[in-house]
């Protein structure tokens, strides 16, 4: 492949990260260091409260590390970054506004030509099958429609680089299953970078280039897997590959490890 | 609901006929009740169980008001101006103290021990002093109005801006909003509803307000009206007094609630009495 030989879209350099809590400083990341190719699909696995939401803050500016530094496209992260898309775990949508509206919020926002700013949001709602609810308000919509909304406003100003912090997790099985094929087909479509913070194995192997493995709090980084799999994936196909099956239970034991070290 | 064949839940539209079904079903439990206070106070007087001076019948207590129709209207009007004015600049102020408050720590921490303050001093007590300053026209009963309401205006607006989704402003700080832009489009619409919960209280009390001030100075208004039927013991025309002054209150809180439904329908409170319709 030749995505390898750029630079990389996000390189994080020795990150450490201290909360001052309760009179005691809890550091929650510690000499976290990873980079990040242009197109690739980065997922983050890790157990609760080891800094995987913090590492997306760090990227995108809304959090400063308390040593070490974050570049992303080249330039060093100083404050909050305007070329990103965020995608929370709850889709955060303004309840007054109708689906359509939410999405254009981003555009509004920056102050994006109108015409323009109308076809992409109408090219996005497409994309991810909010045809037909366009003029829907948030609470008509089910969680899954909500969260493709908040998909489509992350992507609505062609962002380089994709932050999902668990976006599915708030989601039933079935339907999560069904936005991990379309988020993979999204990310084939656009070739965005996304970094993806899950809790699920199986969801951050199938959509995964790499996937990094964290430890509990302090939060470093266990190790990196390279996921053996073609970058264009089918989601029963993969699910019954060897090495997704390799993948999974080698990422399971290490969480377990870690689980067990605590 | 009307479930699609996306299998998506949407709500459909009422019909005029649902309506007036909705209505009856809102409305016979409090008709229920006022019906059954209509009642005993009939027959408290009817069998004079307290003397007829001391708590006039309900008929009497009517065709007071259908007599001095005139003279209640002319001071129900007084009250009503002085009422909505005075909530009407409480609104104003209250929401501007609320942006400057939130808008800044400093303003907040200058400004807040004064409005407490302000608020512990009870207005029924200084309202004296505001005829003594400010004659014994309108506008001492509208400041008083003013300061009775100015203070829910103000807490439950600081509530609504402070309780904005904290995602919500961070994916504003990632599109490069302006302070302007992220207040005008998310803060603001954010805090409404807690406005009006705020604004419901107030529209109350700026009644309370007025009349307060008609206690104690000027002679015309439901509260000079009822200070002087007090004085004559007619009972009937206080009673009568007290009614309207009721009314009014009631009138310009469902105003209120009107215009939350129009400026809000997709607030979560609203949403939830359509669900229960369905049942």
């Amino acid at each position: 492949m030749t995505v390898t030989q750029q630079a990389p879209a996000v390189e994080i350099d020795r990150v450490a990260v201290r909360f001052r809590a309760k009179k005691r400083d809890v550091l929650a990341l510690e000499n976290v260091s990873m980079d990040v190719r242009p197109g690739e699909f980065v997922s983050i696995v890790g157990p609760s409260g080891c800094g995987k939401s913090t590492l997306l803050k760090l990227v995108s500016g809304l959090l400063k590390p308390s040593a070490g530094a974050v570049r992303l496209l080249g330039g060093t992260v100083g404050g909050p970054r305007h070329d990103v898309g965020y995608v929370f775990q709850r889709a955060a949508l303004l309840e007054w506004r109708t689906a359509r509206k939410n999405i254009l919020l981003q555009a509004e926002m920056r102050g994006m030509a109108q015409k323009e700013a109308a076809a992409r949001a109408d090219e996005l709602i497409a994309m991810t099958g909010l045809t037909g609810f366009e003029d829907s308000l948030p609470h008509e919509l089910s969680g899954g429609m909500q969260q493709r909304v908040a998909l489509c406003r992350a992507l609505l100003h062609r962002p380089p680089v994709l932050l999902m912090d668990e976006p599915f997790g708030a989601l039933d099985a079935l339907t999560r299953e069904q936005m991990n094929v379309e988020l993979h087909r999204i990310w084939h479509e656009t070739e965005t970078t996304v970094l993806l913070v899950t809790h699920s194995i199986a969801e951050a192997v199938y959509l995964g280039n790499r996937v990094v493995v964290m430890t509990p709090r302090p939060g470093t980084i266990a190790e990196v897997i390279d996921v053996a799999l073609p970058r264009v994936r089918d989601y029963a196909a993969t699910m019954s590959q060897p090495a997704f099956a390799a993948a999974t239970s080698h990422i399971r034991d290490l969480l377990g490890a870690a689980r067990h070290s605590d | 609901m009307v479930q699609t064949v996306d299998g998506i839940m949407r709500r459909e539209s009422p019909s005029s006929r649902d309506r007036v079904v909705e209505l009856a079903d809102r409305s016979w439990r409090p008709l229920a009740l006022l019906a059954a206070c209509y009642a005993i106070w009939w027959a408290i007087t009817k069998f004079e169980i307290v003397p007829r001076y001391l708590v006039p019948s309900p008929g009497t207590t009517l065709q007071v008001m259908a007599d001095k129709a005139g003279y209640l209207g002319h001071h129900t009007l007084v009250t009503a101006y002085e009422t909505v004015l005075g909530f009407a600049i409480a609104v104003v102020v209250g929401i501007a103290a609320a942006v400057l408050m939130v808008a800044s720590a400093e303003v907040e921490k200058t400004l807040y021990p004064l409005l407490l303050f302000a608020q512990v001093v009870p207005k029924i007590a200084i309202a004296p002093l505001f005829v003594v300053w400010l004659g014994f026209g309108l506008t001492p009963r509208i400041v008083v109005a003013v300061l009775i309401a100015f203070f829910p205006v103000v807490i439950s607006m600081v509530t609504g801006l402070k309780s904005v989704d904290p995602e919500m402003l961070q994916l504003a700080s990632t599109m490069g909003a302006s302070p302007a832009k992220t207040f005008a489009k998310i803060r603001f619409p954010a805090s409404l509803p807690f406005l009006f919960s705020g604004l419901k209280v107030a529209v109350t009390l700026a009644v309370t307000g007025a009349v307060v001030g008609e206690f104690v100075g000027g002679n015309d208004g439901l509260g000079s009206v009822i200070l002087q039927a007090n004085g004559n013991i007619d009972t009937p025309m206080l009673f009568a007094g007290l009614l309207v002054m009721s009314f009014l209150g009631v009138v310009l809180f469902v105003a209120v609630e009107f215009a939350e439904r129009l400026l809000l329908p997709w607030h979560a409170s609203r949403r939830g009495d359509a669900v229960t319709v369905t049942y």
